[in-house]
């Protein structure tokens, strides 16, 4: 079983990432859509967690949300895997399932 | 006897994600038509708000951030952004939209609007206000 994680809001109003990084089991996949995008970015307070996640779980950020935001691709964390709404759809269809953290 | 109050306006919150930074500017500019002394500030996610280089032509949402550099002609030009909230984001004022005002006593010169300010002192400017609006 694999499962992708959708998060959509911002790590540093709101605890969803935490939440969902601490039950992502090896192997998942986490997408950050929407205001979730600001956890993939690099030098913020929210930055070492993700980081620390990463080692078991796959990141992946959704471009024109980043965009939409002013958030600069250069800014992301290392290894975060940057998609475009087919690479959504295609995460979507990879995993068995889909949790959608709001 | 002085019928301007001091406005303040908290912007707490990220663009896009919910409308209300969008609100908040719509407030901020129909507040601007009655002459108060207006400040607004940004903490927390509310920074983003003032990010350069937005683009939201993929999302299909409006992107609002232009009308910022608008506020500087309505004479709003007291924007403070908190540091710490900066700091925790890993952003710095460069991050940020210019946005300037034009001094009408100073033959017009252009100057900074956006003021960042620690919480300590954004603490004091906030115990000035006469009403505080909070989005």
């Amino acid at each position: 079983m694999s499962i992708l994680h959708t998060v959509n809001k911002s790590p540093l109003d709101r605890t969803t990432l935490k939440s969902c990084l601490n039950l992502a089991v090896k192997g998942a996949s986490v997408l950050l859509i929407e205001d979730g995008v600001y956890g993939a970015v690099s030098g913020a307070e929210s930055t070492q967690m993700v980081q620390d996640a990463m080692g078991d779980v796959a990141v992946y950020v959704l471009g024109p949300d980043l965009k939409a935001r002013g958030v600069d691709e250069s800014r992301l964390i290392d290894g975060v895997k940057v998609v475009d709404y087919d690479g959504f759809v295609d995460l979507t269809t990879d995993n068995d399932t889909v949790s959608a953290w709001v | 006897m002085s019928n301007v109050k001091k406005f303040m306006y908290i912007n707490n919150k990220a663009p896009y994600g919910t409308i209300y930074a969008w609100e908040s500017l719509e407030v901020v500019l129909i507040g601007a038509a009655f002459d108060q002394d207006v400040s607004l500030m940004f903490t927390g996610d509310g920074v983003y708000q003032l990010m350069k280089g937005q683009d939201t032509k993929e999302v299909g949402i409006k992107n609002f951030s232009p009308t910022y550099a608008a506020l500087g002609d309505y004479d709003i030009n007291k924007i403070y952004v908190e540091k710490e909230s900066l700091d925790a984001r890993g952003l710095t004022v460069d991050d940020l939209m210019h946005l300037v005002w034009e001094d009408e006593d100073e033959d017009w010169a252009e100057k900074d609007s956006i003021r960042v300010v620690t919480s300590a002192e954004l603490a004091e400017i906030l115990d000035q206000q006469d009403v505080v609006l909070s989005f």
